[in-house]
This record gives C-alpha cells, sequence and structure tokens, in this order.
C-alpha cells in the first residue's frame, strides 16, 4: 500500500500542475497581454458624430460670400431593419428599387451595426415628408449636416469646393476622416481646410450586445462637442470680383487685381468660370462630368487660370527690361535708341511695330518700342563686368526672378504653376557653349521661352506701383476671430531696384495711358491717372491674346491689375478697357455714366475659340516668333455684336497705328 | 471523547471544507447576481431572478447536506448498488420521457422542477464504484477487475453519450484517478494522455507525416527491446492500437460527432475561426476576462458582463463574470479555493480507514477537479465548448444539489472515519 500512498502526491502535482497552466493562461490573457482589453472597448463602445458647421467666408467689405444650409442624410442601421413598406420610403425619398437594394446592400457591406449613410442630402422638403413616416421604417434615421450655398454664384476658382472624402484622405487624416465626412478639394475650401472645417463632436456611447445605447461612457469624460470652423475673410472685393465675372462671360481668360502695399488679392476671375453651387449637393458628380466634358465645355473650366494659365508676359515684360537697365546703369532715362522699325539681333530682324526714329526710354515704354526694349536687354547681356554672356544671362535671370518670375509666388491656393524662365544650363544644354544673347533675344519682349501667369502679371505691376517691392499675393486675409494671417504674407520682398529708378518708367507707363501716343488710350479712365501697357500676345495655337497689365492711381496706387483675354487680339481692344472698368469701379463704387454703355457692350461680347481641329504643338520659339505668324491659321471666332459705342469723355483721334499692321510682335 | 458525545457530530465534521463550499457558493450567488445586472439601478433582490433562485438552491443545499450528515454513514456503503441502479434507470428513462433543451435530452421534467439524471450518476457512480473497491480490495491488476470497474464506469458514460451530452460523458473519464490511486497502472494514465496527444495530433498533422511519425517511434521501441521479448510484444501491440486509434479518430469525428461539436474542436485547435458563429462564445468571454486586467473592473462594473455580450454567462461562463469584474486577482483566489479544497478532500480521503471512503473521496475530488479544469479551460479557450457547469459557482439547481450531495456524503463519511462501514 506504500507505494500506492505516494500516488497521492501524484495526483495532488497534477491538480496543481493543471491548476498553474490555467492561471498561467490566465495572467497572460489579463496581464501581459491589453488586445482583450482593447476588444472590450470596442465592443461596447461606439462614437457617435457630431458634424459642425464649415467656417464662413467674407470678403473684405463683410459681406458674406459662403453659407451653410442644413441637409439630411438618410441613415441606416443594417441589423436594426426590420421588414416595412420598401415601396414607400422608396416613394418619399425619390428613388427606384434598385437604388434601394444598393445602398442597402452597401451600408451592410460597410458595417451591420453602425449607422450608414443610406440617402445622401435630401432636401428639406424630402426631409419634412420622411420625418412623418420615419417610425414606419425601423433602422433607418435621419442626420443633418450643412452644405456650402454660395449665395452669389460666383468665384467658382476662388472658394473651389467641398466633396466627400476618399480613401487617401481619410488614411492621411489621422482618424479624423470617416466615409462620408466631406473635405476641401479645392480651391480655399481645400487650402483653409484645416481652418474652415471645425472639430467634429464626439459623443462616446456604451451599447449592450443587442444594439441599445446604455448611456455614456464615463460620464461623458471623453466626449467633446462639436467646434464650429474659423471665419476666413478674403481680400476680394465682390463688387469687382463680380464685374469681372460679367465682363468676363464668353470670354476665356483672366483677370487679377492685387492691392499692391497688401499683396491682398482683389479680384480673381478665370473664365470660363462655374457656379460653385453646382459643385454642391445631390447633382455634384453629374455636373462635375459635365463641367469637366470637353464636348459641352471646350474650354477647360477647372483650369485656374490666373495661377495655372501660361502666357508670354510680352509687351508687360518691357518696364522690367528698363528698370533693370536703369539698375545696372546701362541707361539712363535720357538714353535713345533709333528704332528704324525694326530691330536686328545678328541676322535675325525683330520688327516694331512703329518707326519713331530716336526715341527715349518715356516714349520707348509708352509706344511699346520692341527696339528700345531690345537694346537695354543687349547692353545688359553684353555688360563687359561679366565673363562672357552667359554669366550675365545668369544675373539678368537672378533678377528676374526677383520680381516672381519662373517660381510660384506662393499664392494661398493649391496647383499654383511656376511659368517658365531658364537658367544658363538649359540653353547650353540646348545649344553647347556658343549662344549669345542674339539666340535669347526674344526675352527682351517677354516672348520665346518664357511664361507668366496672369497673377505673376499682376504682381510685376505691384513692385511697379510699390515702387520696388511686392507682398506675396494672397487671397485671405484674416483667419478667426483674432484676424491672424500668415507671416509670409505681411512681408515684403524687395527686387533690389532702386525706387528712383521707378519713375522714369512709371512716366512710360502712364503716357501709354494717358499721352496721345499710348496705345490704351481709349482706356482712360476720368480723374483717376492709371498706369499700364498693352500687349498683344503671340499664340501659337490661334490669335492672339488680348493683355493688359496696369496699375493706379499713379500716387499712392491702389490697384495693381492683369487681364488676359485668350484670342482677342490686340491689348488695347478687350484687355484694356476690362481692366480700366475694374479699376474704375474699385476706385470710384461705379463706372462713371460715360463708360457704362462700353461696359454693357463688352459683356456682351463673345469671343471663343473654335475647338482646334489639328493639334500645333508648341515650340519653343528660337527666333522670334513673327515669323510664324502667317503660318499660323487664325480658328478663333470672334463674334462682335455691334460695334463698341464711343467712350464719351476721352474722344479718340490718333488711333493706334497697330490696327493697320497686324503682323506685329508685341507692342 | 465520550464527554463530548453530544458536540461528536460536529466535532468530526471537516469545517474548512464546508467553509471553502460556502465560500464558492458564495461568489457563485455575487457573480450569477452581476451576471444578469445589466446596468439598470435599482433591481431588488428578487426570489424569481437567477441570483435570487440560486440562493434558495443554495440553502437549501445547505440543508440538504446537512440531513446527508444526520444519516448513517453506512447508509451509503450499503444503498450504493441500489442508488447506482436507480440512477441507471433515470438515464435510460430520460432518453425516453426526457425533454430536448439545447439539442441533448438530459432533463426530466418534475412539475415546476427538472431532474438532469446524468448529475445523479456522477455520485451514483462513485458510490458504486467505492463500494466495488471497497467490498473486493481488486488490486486492478487483473483483466477481471480492470474490467469490473470499467464497467461501472462505461454504463453511465455511453447512456449519457446517448442523450447526446458529451460534456457530461466526459466527466466519467475523471474515475481514471480513483482506479489509479488503487493501483490501476500508471500506464493506463500514460496511455490516456497519449490517447489525447494522438487525438489532438491528428487534427493539426496530415496523416502522411503523422503516421511515419508514430511507426518511427514504436519501430525504436520495438529494436531498443528487440532482447526483452515481453517489453517488444507490447510495444508492438501499443503501436498497432495507435494506428488503428489514428484512422477510428477520424473516422468516428467524420461520422459520429455532431457538426457543432467538429466546429468546436476545429474553434480550440485553432483550425478554424468563426468570430460571429461557433466561436462567438470563447471570443467574448475571452475578451471579458481579458479586459479584467490584473485587479478587474470591479463589481457591477464590468461592461461585457453588464451588456450582456457573453452568451450562458451565469451558467457554463460564469467564469467570464469573476474574470471581468475581479481581474486575475479574483480567477487566482476562485481556482486558490478549488485547489484548496481538492487538496483537502484528498488529504481526508487518505485518513479513511476505509477503502470505500477513500475510493469515494479521490471519486469526489476527482469529478470536482474534471469540472473546474474543462470549465475554466473553456472560458479561456484552451479546451472545446464543453457544456459542463463549474462547481459550486454556475447558476443552477440539479448542478449545485448534485456537488453538494456529492461532497457532503463524503464529508459524512469523513466525520464517521473511525468507524467500520
Amino acid at each position: 500500500m506504500d507505494n500506492l500512498f505516494n500516488r497521492k502526491y501524484i495526483i495532488q502535482g497534477l491538480f496543481i500542475a493543471i491548476a498553474l497552466i490555467l492561471l498561467g493562461t490566465l495572467f497572460y490573457i489579463q496581464v501581459a497581454s491589453d488586445k482583450y482589453f482593447l476588444s472590450a472597448e470596442s465592443n461596447v463602445l461606439r462614437k457617435l458624430y457630431t458634424f459642425p458647421a464649415r467656417g464662413v467666408i467674407l470678403d473684405r467689405n463683410e459681406k458674406v460670400l459662403v453659407q451653410n444650409e442644413p441637409v439630411y442624410d438618410l441613415m441606416v442601421i443594417p441589423n436594426q431593419v426590420k421588414e416595412f413598406d420598401t415601396l414607400a420610403l422608396c416613394h418619399i425619398v425619390g428613388i427606384d428599387m434598385k437604388r434601394f437594394k444598393k445602398s442597402l446592400n452597401k451600408a451592410t457591406v460597410q458595417s451591420r451595426y453602425q449607422p450608414n449613410i443610406f440617402e445622401k442630402q435630401l432636401s428639406i422638403q424630402v426631409y419634412a415628408a420622411l420625418s412623418e413616416q420615419l417610425s414606419r421604417f425601423p433602422g433607418f434615421f435621419v442626420q443633418s449636416r450643412t452644405v456650402r450655398y454660395y449665395p452669389d454664384s460666383a468665384a467658382g476658382h476662388f472658394f473651389g469646393y467641398v466633396k466627400e472624402v476618399s480613401p487617401k484622405d481619410i488614411e492621411e487624416s489621422d482618424g479624423y476622416y470617416r466615409p462620408g465626412d466631406y473635405i476641401g478639394k479645392a480651391g480655399v475650401e481645400k487650402q483653409y481646410n484645416d481652418v474652415l472645417r471645425g472639430e467634429k463632436g464626439i459623443i462616446n456611447m456604451l451599447y449592450d450586445v443587442h444594439n441599445v445605447p446604455k448611456g455614456s461612457y464615463a460620464e461623458g469624460k471623453f466626449d467633446t462637442l462639436a467646434k464650429s470652423g474659423e471665419k476666413v475673410v478674403s481680400s476680394l472685393d465682390f463688387r469687382i470680383q463680380k464685374l469681372g465675372e460679367e465682363l468676363m462671360k464668353n470670354k476665356v481668360g483672366s483677370i487679377v487685381a492685387i492691392e499692391p502695399s497688401t499683396g491682398e488679392i482683389l479680384a480673381f476671375v478665370s473664365s470660363p468660370g462655374y457656379d460653385p453651387n453646382l459643385m454642391v449637393g445631390r447633382q455634384q458628380g453629374n455636373n462635375y462630368m459635365d463641367l469637366i466634358n470637353l464636348d459641352k465645355n471646350p474650354n477647360r473650366v477647372f483650369t485656374v487660370r490666373p495661377i495655372q494659365g501660361y502666357y508670354s508676359p510680352g509687351s508687360s515684360f518691357k518696364p522690367l527690361d528698363a528698370l533693370l537697365g536703369l539698375q545696372e546703369g546701362v541707361i539712363d532715362p535720357n538714353t535713345t535708341f533709333n528704332c528704324p522699325g525694326y530691330y536686328m539681333a545678328g541676322n535675325h530682324r525683330v520688327k516694331c511695330e512703329h518707326v519713331d526714329g530716336n526715341i527715349a526710354l518715356r516714349k520707348g515704354l509708352a509706344r511699346s518700342c520692341n527696339t528700345y526694349a531690345l537694346n537695354i536687354f543687349q547692353r545688359l547681356i553684353t555688360q563687359k563686368k561679366y565673363a562672357n554672356q552667359r554669366v550675365a544671362y545668369d544675373a539678368w535671370q537672378q533678377k528676374v526672378k526677383k520680381f516672381g518670375l519662373g517660381e510660384k509666388l506662393g499664392v494661398d491656393l493649391p496647383s499654383e504653376r511656376t511659368g517658365r524662365l531658364y537658367a544658363s544650363d538649359y540653353y547650353n544644354k540646348k545649344y553647347g557653349k556658343s549662344w549669345r544673347y542674339t539666340t535669347v533675344i526674344s526675352l527682351g519682349i517677354g516672348q520665346g521661352e518664357m511664361d507668366a501667369t496672369p497673377l505673376q502679371m499682376a504682381n510685376i505691376m505691384a513692385i511697379i506701383a510699390n515702387r520696388g517691392y511686392y507682398v506675396k499675393p494672397h487671397l485671405i486675409k484674416a483667419i478667426g476671430e483674432n484676424k491672424v494671417i500668415k507671416k509670409e504674407y505681411a512681408r515684403k520682398n524687395y527686387v533690389d531696384v532702386e525706387a528712383r529708378h521707378f519713375e522714369p518708367v512709371i512716366d512710360g507707363m502712364e503716357d501709354a495711358v494717358s499721352a496721345p501716343w499710348g496705345t490704351a488710350r481709349q482706356s482712360m479712365i476720368p480723374n483717376v491717372i492709371m498706369c499700364g501697357k498693352t500687349g498683344t500676345v503671340q499664340n501659337p495655337r490661334g490669335k492672339n491674346h488680348s493683355v493688359f497689365i496696369g496699375f493706379a492711381p499713379r500716387d499712392n496706387p491702389k490697384i495693381a491689375i492683369a487681364v488676359i483675354v485668350e484670342n482677342a487680339g490686340y491689348g488695347s481692344s478687350y484687355a484694356a478697357p476690362i481692366g480700366s472698368y475694374i479699376t474704375e469701379k474699385y476706385l470710384k463704387d461705379s463706372i462713371s455714366v460715360g463708360r457704362r454703355a462700353s461696359v454693357e457692350w463688352m459683356k456682351k461680347q463673345v469671343i471663343l475659340p473654335a475647338p482646334p481641329k489639328s493639334k500645333v504643338k508648341l515650340k519653343p520659339l528660337l527666333t522670334d516668333s513673327a515669323k510664324k505668324d502667317s503660318t499660323l491659321k487664325s480658328t478663333q471666332k470672334q463674334k462682335t455684336l455691334g460695334t463698341p459705342p464711343v467712350p464719351a469723355k476721352p474722344i479718340q483721334t490718333v488711333k493706334p497705328i497697330q490696327t493697320a499692321k497686324p503682323i506685329q510682335t508685341t507692342k | 471523547m465520550s464527554t463530548q458525545q453530544g458536540n461528536r457530530f460536529f466535532f468530526n465534521v471537516d469545517w474548512i471544507t464546508i467553509l471553502l463550499y460556502v465560500a464558492l457558493c458564495t461568489i457563485g450567488v455575487v457573480n450569477i447576481y452581476a451576471s444578469i445586472f445589466n446596468g439598470s439601478t435599482g433591481s431588488e433582490f428578487n426570489f424569481s431572478t437567477s441570483y435570487g433562485k440560486q440562493l434558495i438552491y443554495v440553502i437549501t443545499g445547505l440543508i440538504l447536506g446537512f440531513s446527508i450528515l444526520l444519516l448513517d454513514a453506512k447508509f451509503f456503503s450499503i444503498f450504493s448498488p441500489i442508488v447506482y441502479g436507480i440512477t441507471m434507470l433515470l438515464l435510460v428513462l430520460v432518453l425516453v420521457v426526457g425533454r430536448k433543451v439545447g439539442g441533448n435530452q438530459a432533463w426530466i421534467p418534475l412539475g415546476s422542477f427538472r431532474l438532469q439524471p446524468s448529475e445523479l450518476a456522477k455520485f451514483g457512480t462513485a458510490l458504486l464504484l467505492a463500494r466495488y473497491i471497497g467490498t473486493f480490495s481488486p488490486k486492478l491488476r487483473d483483466v477481471k477487475s480492470i474490467f469490473f470497474a470499467a464497467v461501472i464506469i462505461v454504463i453511465p458514460l455511453f447512456l449519457i453519450m446517448l442523450q447526446p451530452d458529451m460534456g457530461s460523458g466526459l466527466v466519467f473519464l475523471s474515475f481514471m484517478f480513483p482506479l489509479y490511486r488503487e493501483g490501476l497502472s500508471g500506464y493506463f494514465l500514460l496511455i490516456f494522455l497519449g490517447m489525447i496527444v494522438l487525438f489532438i495530433a491528428d487534427f493539426l498533422v496530415p496523416i502522411e507525416i503523422l503516421l511515419p511519425i508514430v511507426l518511427g517511434i514504436g519501430g525504436l521501441f520495438i529494436y531498443q527491446n528487440r532482447r526483452k521479448q515481453k517489453i517488444m510484444f507490447s510495444s508492438i501491440i501499443v503501436t498497432v492500437v495507435a494506428v488503428l486509434y489514428l484512422f477510428t479518430v477520424k473516422f468516428a469525428y467524420n461520422k459520429l460527432l455532431e457538426p457543432h461539436q467538429k466546429t468546436r474542436i476545429e474553434i480550440m485547435l485553432g483550425l478554424k475561426t468563426d468570430p460571429k458563429g461557433a466561436g462567438y462564445n470563447v471570443i467574448q468571454s475571452k475578451i471579458a476576462i481579458g479586459s479584467g486586467q490584473l485587479t478587474g473592473r470591479g463589481f457591477l462594473e464590468g461592461t461585457q458582463t453588464k451588456y450582456g455580450y457573453v452568451p450562458e454567462q451565469s451558467t457554463d461562463f460564469i467564469f467570464s463574470t469573476i474574470g471581468e469584474e475581479w481581474g486575475f486577482a479574483g480567477c487566482f483566489t476562485v481556482i486558490a479555493l478549488y485547489i484548496f479544497m481538492l487538496l483537502r478532500v484528498i488529504n481526508l480521503a487518505e485518513r479513511q480507514r476505509s477503502t470505500f471512503s477513500r475510493v469515494y473521496g479521490y471519486c469526489v475530488a476527482s469529478i470536482i477537479f474534471f469540472h473546474v479544469f474543462i470549465n475554466i479551460g473553456m472560458t479561456i479557450g484552451i479546451i472545446p465548448v464543453i457544456g459542463i457547469p463549474l462547481p459550486f459557482i454556475s447558476y443552477g439547481g440539479s448542478s449545485l444539489w448534485s456537488f453538494t450531495v456529492l461532497l457532503f456524503i463524503f464529508l459524512k463519511l469523513d466525520s464517521n472515519r473511525m468507524g467500520f462501514i
């Protein structure tokens, strides 16, 4: 029996061993691992979200540009759905059975226990009809949120739009966004999304196994209230924004107006534009597809031309030649060049619009003389202080870049483009070491391998208006209650040209608008001294673009502006008048009586390019593009609804010569 | 002693075991209350609720237990064949008139009360096994005595399997321990262990790999013992039986088990995950226990318990309530109480003069141990879901009373250990 008695210990030992196995396992799942603890939390906790109102956007005069309108999402919790009259629900919501099944199926796949969006953005009428009968539809409820409403139906490119988040947005949001949430996808709505969106409110609710709410978690200790988005004040002046859009109706192009002293953008017109309200609501997807459909909208509605459109600066570049020439000392205001009606760059002849003989700086600018500008360019690149012309070119390019060309200006909008301005490396690669100033002579008149966005052009005007500096152009001037502005939008960027050199240039620009021999004379504003330049920009794909840049008034300027009307021909015919109307409206709050008829006439003009039949490839211009001009077929369709009524005040006596000589580069 | 005649009854009863018993029952009532509690406050005490009923079961259980203490100790030995016979009859009867609950035909309705004969069969079998060994003192070395002992165990096991209630049936395997104590060769335990290992391996390892391994090990034994004819001979038998067993298990598994039992086994072995289906109970139970962490969420504070995430929480999964609300500390306490009780019972059994009492004591300890191990193992996912209750703690009158009777019969035998039975 003794040996059997020992078996007691074996059995007891076995009991203890197994107890230790149990305890070891328990220790692992209870103490060592927090996996089960977290699973328990996710079992019982559901986050309910309350949606904040998106921030309001005001214009510079505190006019409300964006409102929030309530909409109603029909939500469903699939596992709470019981048998009900599906047809009745479809009827109220206005969907068919196919869509009903699809939506319910989608919701079920997403989550059976969580609220899913069944049908988005019901109108208040549908909501009213539905809420009376909601009890008939178990598992369904309505959740309200707000969508944007843009009362002026204008400035679509400025606002951008708000859209449902993509999986990528969700991934990048660090858990903030969930499917069905909305996010700014373009324009200011995108750029300032973090400010405008506010913070969702979270209510942590405890649910039992039957999905019945059991009260809030930890007495609501971790709950948060929805925080509305911050108010932002735009720099836009909606009076001129709307006027600009009306003027640009049925035309392709841009208007950018800047307050020179602050860099605040006053008008930001991209045409063709779109009603931002099209990008809101249930029809958003369809409207978007329509807008990007090139058959219906051939002119690329979503291109933000003021920051994405590439144009040769053309004549608007000539003030830069003069400024750099003066600063470098290669000319002084009295330097004269002889203009025989052309400029010889080596063997290559660049035409000038007019034969002015010996002219000085002021007249050279007022008349937009190619010869004068190119002579300055020649002198700048052939300065003896540089080892060779290629080094001189780089020095020149660096100085031009100071004016904001060839680089992003850093405007507060997504997808700004840089423009085009190459360093010498580019030409070294292209031509070896043999190239010289004649090779790139077109740059001297803002042509050839140089592109600028309308914003960059307007910014050059702001620099001249400021006599030597600019503040980064921006569209939002104050964020939130405390009116915060980013530091970079308050800093002055100097262009390293002394203030005294600006006056002679400004003289020339004043003459361009006011003097009898100026190119934009018919665009004079009564009692305002405006300085400007017209441009007629080579367009390899069709008729020339009409360009006007300027600022006003001459002393203590309040507005700098760039206007581009594509395929509209001479700068003086469309861009300059439009620029002057905007300026006048901004400075005086109304257009003088005598000019109102012209404004109405301008609004009615239709200048749209015919859809191109064959694609003409844009080649960098090695030689002056004027040569190719004749080979380019104008495919433009210009519809004129009557002739412009002659403005009452400035009685036109001197007709610009260029109308007689259509084969000209720039003016 | 004669002067203390009046106190003898109380003097001889092992109060430590009774104390442990009361402690476990109390833990049961408290945790059943927590399991039923659904977060709404002000649920007063009420005898119609589960914890109210359980309290009644505990009180009646104590009365029942103390009534047993008042019986003559000889009664159990004498009447053990009759008790065994009656319970076997009831096991047959339940197959005829029993009510089907949850797929098992395990209950005989008696008015408002439901009798579960498989619970009675546990102590019926324990009594007869103790009587057989106590009377004939077999050494359990010969085929005949092993056969008789096996018959006593296998009859109820077989009848219960017919219900079919695999969980209660498996409990009868715990009689291996008293048999081992009384002389059954340790090889039986080893073979039993080997059977479990092979059973699990049969699922995890493909037969093409498993078979060579088994044959290889067998071959090695045969080769090593080639000079000792007897051992070599048994090695050959063991190898052949093991191979046959492998195929039988596969066959039995495929043909005999119910689909839900198959899934339970597959989930336990990690071959299948089915969080919404059969694995749901275990996953939720593990989550509840795991979320208790070291010290638990506190009484009535367990969210999984309160909001009903663990099914059958007051009965088979009561341990998850303890795990969530009392944490590892609570689990440790409960397991420690059981181990104390089991070691105590074994120690008491060893001090018995009569073999009957000793064997019976081992039966009691083994049955309780088997329930505790299987039940807790199931709630933490190391054993397939076998629906057997946690002794003294799980909700249910039948189970509580049968454990009470089981334990108190032994306490009676123990209090009378100096006498002859």
